[in-house]
C-alpha cells in the first residue's frame, strides 16, 4: 500500500525550467488560498481602497486644486493607483520576513527544489494580490466620477505600467524582507507612507515648496503617477521639469532600474543566507 | 580510512563562526545508519548551527561532513533529496488543512499531483492525523502540528530525518505523542539525529547521546555508557567543622582515587566511587580514627541533571569544579 516515492529530479535545463514553474504555482497556489480563506484579509482589500479614496476624494479633496485646472478626484486617481503599487512592497517585505522566522524559509532551502520557483511562487502571489487590488480601486474610482478618456489601449498601458512597478518592487521587498525582522518590516510603514506622498500621488508638486516639489518630481512613483494621468487623460500631468516632461520614458526606466539592481542584490543575499 | 558508507552523518572538525561567536569548533560526529542520535547540549552550545551546517542551510568554515555519504558543502543537491529537516518551529501552514499542507510539501518534493495525495494520505494514517487531516492547522494542538510538520519532513523517507528540539513547548501528553513518532520513524529504518536540552528525552529515544558545549562533542556514548562513565554513585559528606575540610578531603581523596569536590560554606564534599560500600566503609573508618566530625555522611547517585550540568561545564548545587576538571577524563574515555 506504500506509494512508491520517486521525485522527478531534473537533469535537463528545459525540465529545470518547467519544475522552476511548477513550484512557483504551487507556492504562489498556497499563498493565494490565504487570501481566499482570511476574511479579515478580503475585507481589508476591499474596505481600504474605498476608505482612502472616501478620504482623499472628499474629505481633503474638497479644498484641493489642481495644478493648471481639472477635477481633484480626476487628478486623485492615478495617484491611488501609484500609492497601493508601492505599499505593496510591504505585502513582499512582511510575508518574506514572517518565512524566514517561522522556519519556512529553512524548509525550502533543505529540499531539492529551484531557488527561483520559491521566489517566482512570490512574485505570482503578489502580482495576482496587487491585480486585485487594482480592480477593487479602479471599481471605486469609476464610482466617484473618474474615467480614462483616451481609449482603452492607453488605459491598460497605464495599469501595464502600475504592475511593472509592483513587480519591480517585488524584488525591494525580498531584498529588504532577508535583511529585516519581521517586526521591524511592519514599522517600515512609517518611513513608506510619506514617500508615496512626497510624490505628485495627491498634490501637483508645483504647489510645494520648490526643494520638495523637485524631490517629488524625480520619486519614482511620480513617473507611473504622471505617465498614467497622460495616458488615462486625467488633469494634472506634464510640467516644466525634465522629469514631468518625461514620465512615460521614466514610468519604465524606474521599474526596469529597480529590478536591475534589486534582482541580483536579493539573490545574492539569498545565498548568503548560507553564511 | 573508515568506511563512511555505514554512517549516515560524519562530521570531521567542523567550524563555523557565527559573528563574534565560534559557534563550531571542530564537531566530530558519525552516526550510523538506522540509529537516533541525540545531540543534547545546553543553549548556545552550537546543536542548532550543527543541525544547520548538516542540511545544507550553513556552509562550515571548516572540516567536511558528509550526509548519507555526500559532502554537504559539495554535492548539497544530493544531500537534499535524502534528508529531512523539522526545525525548532513547526513550518505548517495554519490556513491550510493538514491534508493540504502535505499534498503542497509533496508537490514541492516533486512527487506529483496524484502520487502527493496518495502519499499525503499515508502520511497523515502513519502520524496519527487521518481523523482531524481535513481541518485546518489552526485547529490543531501543539503536538499534532509537530507530527504535521515531521511527517512533511518525511515526504520523501529521507535517509536521514534532522530534528531541532522536537518537543520544546509542548506539554507531557503532546511530547509523548512526538516521542512515538519519532520510535516510529527509527524504526522504519531512517536515521534520526535530534537535538534537545533534555536528558530525560535523550535517555528516551536516542540509541547514542552526543553531549556537546561551546561547540564541539565533550562525550558521546549510548545512554548507559553515559550514565556509568559519570553517573556513578559518589560518595556526599558534610563535617561538623570547617577546619577539619582539609583532613576529610585527604580521606576521601585516598578512598575515591580522586580529589572529591569541595563546598566549604556548606562544609561539603563530594566525590564519585566505584566501590560503593567498600569506599564508604572506610570513608567513614578513617575519619573516625582520625577524629573528624561527621555531620551527614551519604552515598547516593547524581541525577541526570547533574550529570547534564558537570558535563557541559554549568555548576550543579554542590559541585566545586572537580567534576569540571573530569570532563575531559570522561570524553576521552567514552570515545575510546
Amino acid at each position: 500500500m506504500t506509494t512508491a516515492i520517486a521525485p522527478v529530479i531534473p537533469r535537463s535545463r528545459v525540465q529545470r525550467l518547467y519544475w522552476t514553474f511548477a513550484d512557483g504555482c504551487v507556492i504562489a497556489r498556497g499563498n493565494l488560498v490565504h487570501l481566499a480563506r482570511n476574511p479579515a484579509a478580503i475585507l481589508n482589500l476591499l474596505l481600504y481602497p474605498i476608505v482612502m479614496v472616501l478620504l482623499f476624494g472628499f474629505v481633503l479633496g474638497s479644498a484641493m486644486n489642481v495644478a493648471g485646472g481639472g477635477d481633484y478626484r480626476e487628478f486623485l486617481m492615478p495617484g491611488m493607483f501609484g500609492q497601493t503599487m508601492t505599499l505593496g512592497v510591504m505585502t513582499t517585505m512582511v510575508i518574506v520576513t514572517n518565512d524566514a522566522a517561522r522556519g519556512v524559509t529553512d524548509r525550502f532551502r533543505s529540499m531539492p527544489i529551484s531557488r527561483a520557483g520559491v521566489v517566482l511562487g512570490r512574485a505570482v502571489a503578489d502580482m495576482v494580490n496587487s491585480v486585485l487590488e487594482l480592480a477593487v480601486l479602479l471599481l471605486c474610482g469609476l464610482a466617484v466620477g473618474w474615467s480614462w478618456h483616451r481609449g482603452l489601449g492607453n488605459a491598460l498601458t497605464a495599469l501595464g505600467l502600475l504592475l511593472l512597478l509592483r513587480f519591480a518592487l517585488i524584488w525591494v521587498g525580498i531584498y529588504l524582507g532577508l535583511i529585516l525582522t519581521p517586526e521591524s518590516a511592519a514599522a517600515a510603514w512609517m518611513p513608506l507612507m510619506p514617500l508615496t506622498m512626497l510624490a505628485n500621488t495627491f498634490v501637483s508638486p508645483e504647489l510645494m515648496p520648490g526643494w520638495m516639489g523637485a524631490l517629488s518630481e524625480w520619486n519614482p512613483l511620480s513617473a507611473t503617477v504622471a505617465a498614467c494621468r497622460e495616458l488615462f487623460g486625467n488633469p494634472g500631468w506634464g510640467g516644466d521639469s525634465w522629469a514631468a516632461a518625461h514620465a512615460l520614458p521614466l514610468a519604465v526606466a524606474w521599474p526596469v532600474a529597480l529590478t536591475l539592481v534589486f534582482l541580483p542584490l536579493s539573490a545574492r543575499r539569498y545565498r548568503r543566507l548560507a553564511r | 580510512m573508515r568506511r563512511m558508507d555505514s554512517f549516515a552523518v560524519v562530521a570531521e572538525g567542523v567550524r563555523k563562526r557565527l559573528g563574534a561567536t565560534q559557534a563550531l569548533d571542530g564537531l566530530d560526529l558519525t552516526v550510523p545508519e538506522g540509529t537516533v542520535c541525540g545531540l543534547l547540549g545546553p543553549n548556545g552550545a552550537g546543536k542548532t548551527t550543527a543541525v544547520r551546517v548538516l542540511t545544507t542551510l550553513l556552509r562550515a568554515d571548516a572540516g567536511r561532513a558528509l550526509v548519507a555519504g555526500f559532502d554537504v558543502a559539495d554535492r548539497p543537491a544530493e544531500v537534499r533529496y535524502r534528508i529531512g529537516l523539522a526545525g525548532q518551529n513547526p513550518t505548517v501552514d495554519e490556513i491550510l488543512t493538514g491534508r493540504e499542507n502535505l499534498e503542497m510539501w509533496g508537490r514541492l518534493y516533486h512527487l506529483g499531483r496524484a502520487t502527493a495525495r496518495r502519499r499525503a494520505g499515508e502520511l497523515l494514517d502513519r502520524f496519527g492525523l487521518a481523523g482531524d487531516a481535513d481541518k485546518r492547522v489552526k485547529h490543531y494542538s501543539g503536538g499534532m502540528r509537530r507530527r504535521l510538520d515531521l511527517a512533511a519532513a518525511f515526504v520523501l523517507a529521507p535517509r536521514v530525518l534532522f530534528l531541532d528540539e522536537p518537543t520544546t513547548g509542548l506539554d507531557p501528553r503532546n511530547r509523548n505523542e512526538v516521542w512515538q513518532a519519532v520510535r516510529d520513524l527509527a524504526a522504519s529504518g531512517s536515521t534520526v539525529l535530534m537535538t534537545t536540552q533534555y536528558l530525560f528525552e535523550a535517555d528516551q529515544l536516542a540509541h547514542q547521546i552526543a553531549v556537546i558545549d561551546s561547540g564541539r562533542v565533550i562525550a558521546d556514548g549510548s545512554p548507559d555508557e553515559l550514565k556509568s562513565m559519570i553517573g556513578g554513585d559518589q560518595i556526599d559528606l558534610v563535617v561538623r567543622d570547617a577546619a577539619d575540610l582539609a583532613e576529610a578531603a585527604r580521606v576521601l581523596a585516598a578512598a575515591a582515587g580522586a580529589e572529591p569536590g569541595a563546598d566549604p560554606d556548606a562544609r561539603r564534599l563530594i566525590a564519585p566511587v566505584r566501590d560503593r560500600i567498600g569506599a564508604l566503609t572506610e570513608v567513614v573508618r578513617e575519619l573516625g580514627e582520625r577524629g573528624v566530625a561527621v555531620e551527614d555522611v551519604a552515598l547516593r547517585r547524581p541525577t541526570l541533571d547533574e550529570v547534564f550540568l558537570s558535563l557541559t561545564g554549568g555548576k550543579p548545587e554542590h559541585d566545586a569544579g572537580e567534576q569540571g576538571a573530569g570532563k575531559q577524563a570522561v570524553g576521552k574515555r567514552v570515545a575510546a
